[in-house]
């Protein structure tokens, strides 16, 4: 397979953008990235894009469909609204990794800092490392997997995500609580470590998601209005 | 938004290529501060040579400083006045022949350039790639809560050999201001980085080191804010609680290296091999030459 380099030392990112939003080609190597913003941002067609380099905020925005491998570390909004394909990175993401994504599958092999999956909205992440206070924070589909630790703030405000954490868990947010990690659950777990390329026991996480009592109103709390 | 870039180098052998180093640092964050930008060089013997005190003024137009008895170099908007004394007494002799002039920065180690323009303009304007030194910062200025002047530049240097360049905005910095003005601090601008550098040199100045001074400022001041603090001997990152500002530390035993993003650090030499981590929120990180 024939595959097109661009080497953002020498080519501005608006031109590797536009080419791979109209591709000639199934597969493109992206060389001294340098912490470049918007790194392959709007993909929306099953191309491959392997990124040699650590890359700046929103690297793989918006991705529908394309397969982005980050050697490296990212910056802010990793992947952030993404619809549809896998954005893998080998290093770290910094806040807000895989923020209000609505599908596809973002995994991060080093840890995420602040805020991963904020407001996900179906999207899967599987991270590699730990993450940040405040992950998963508004959570309202879709379900992240840590093997490492989580912080503080873990799911607050949750809506239905489902999270699943191998190590500790710092205080839980408002909302997010721990539950039974049933065969489905299991089942699930060990499908997305998979994908992942993990191989992580199941029965070594635990799961946490919403315990539904902010988004109801509760007619008895009527007077406090 | 603003950025921030600072290097601190452990390698005596990379000393000559401090400003070269900052230069390329503070081009990668032109565009998160394209208004005006402030530069801090520590032992840079071109402008302040060896058993001299530096002072770093902004004179008014026209300002003949032939009466300084000093050695003079100019910098676009920033004028560096050296002579062979103690800081605090070419500090007074500045303001005895210009009262109304701003000094930004004094020391025996430290020059501070401010202007207002496009940042890579200015760093030609103050000469930063030919600077030397062991420690700088730069500062790329947005400015969101007063006016694009050389005065607003970062950073603020209130303290001796003392620097703080700030990504944020305090909200408790009035309150925090008065209580200082009370203990007999006098202050320059009603800027709330300024307020900042205040409470570090106030508790420098009581004998706190570095970390001690941010752990306090971090107990006392609420808001946003990425800081990065200089003294006479030290380099030192602060993020608030809830870390709403970038930064990016790079490290390796030639040097340690902060930006509010990696691309100012891409140009940094074995960076490859660097220790990349974004500092964690309260937490402050310091080092000391």
């Amino acid at each position: 397979m024939e595959t097109v380099s661009f080497d953002l030392a020498t080519t501005p990112v608006r031109a590797l953008n536009a080419e791979l939003h109209d591709p000639a080609v199934k597969s493109y190597e992206v060389l001294h990235p340098d912490g470049a913003h918007a790194v392959a941002a709007g993909i929306d067609t099953g191309i491959a894009v392997e990124i040699r380099g650590h890359v700046g905020y929103y690297c793989a925005g918006m991705n529908d469909g394309g397969s982005v491998t980050v050697h490296g570390n990212a910056a802010t909004g990793l992947a952030e609204n993404m619809m549809s394909g896998t954005v893998r990175i080998t290093g770290d993401a910094s806040q807000s990794a895989g923020a209000t994504a609505h599908g596809g599958l973002l995994v991060i092999e080093g840890s995420a800092s602040m805020r991963c999956g904020i407001s996900m909205k179906g999207v899967d992440i599987v991270v590699g490392g730990s993450v940040g206070p405040m992950s998963a924070f508004m959570a309202q589909a879709g379900r992240m997997v840590v093997c490492g630790d989580a912080g503080d703030g873990l799911g607050d405000s949750i809506y239905e995500a489902r999270l699943y954490v191998r190590g500790r868990v710092g205080e839980l947010g408002a909302d997010c609580v721990e539950k039974e990690l049933r065969d489905e659950h299991r089942a699930e777990l060990a499908e997305l470590l998979a994908a992942a390329g993990l191989d992580h026991d199941p029965a070594e996480f635990r799961r946490y998601g919403s315990a539904r009592r902010l988004y109801h109103f509760q007619s008895e709390q009527a007077e406090a209005y | 938004m603003c950025g921030i870039v600072g290097l601190h180098l452990r390698d005596p052998e990379l000393h000559p290529q401090l400003g070269r180093l900052l230069e390329s640092m503070l081009c990668g964050v032109v565009e998160r501060g394209p208004d005006s930008a402030g530069v801090a060089v520590y032992g840079d013997r071109r402008r302040v040579p060896e058993g001299h005190a530096a002072v770093s003024v902004l004179l008014p137009p026209g300002a003949d400083t032939n009466g300084l008895d000093a050695e003079v170099s100019v910098a676009g908007d920033t004028t560096i006045v050296a002579a062979p004394v103690v800081p605090e007494d070419l500090v007074a002799r500045v303001k005895g022949l210009f009262p109304t002039a701003r000094v930004v920065g004094s020391g025996h180690d430290l020059t501070v350039y401010k202007g207002v323009g496009h940042p890579r303009e200015l760093a030609t304007t103050y000469g930063l790639a030919d600077a030397v030194g062991w420690q700088g910062l730069a500062h790329t200025r947005m400015a969101t809560e007063s006016a694009v002047t050389p005065e607003g530049c970062h950073p603020f240097s209130v303290g001796p050999d003392q620097c703080l360049v700030h990504n944020g905005s305090f909200s408790n910095h009035a309150s925090i201001r008065r209580e200082l003005v009370r203990q007999g601090v006098e202050f320059d601008s009603e800027n709330d980085s300024e307020v900042g550098a205040r409470f570090v040199a106030s508790r420098l100045a009581q004998g706190e080191d570095l970390e001690k001074a941010l752990l306090a400022l971090r107990e006392t001041f609420d808001g946003f804010y990425t800081l990065l603090v200089t003294s006479a001997d030290g380099f030192a990152v602060v993020r608030d609680p809830i870390a709403c500002k970038p930064a990016v530390i790079a490290e390796t035993d030639a040097w340690v290296a902060m930006a509010s993003e990696f691309r100012a650090l891409a140009a940094l030499p074995d960076i490859d091999h660097a220790r990349l981590y974004e500092p964690e929120p309260g937490r402050v990180y310091a080092w000391r030459r």
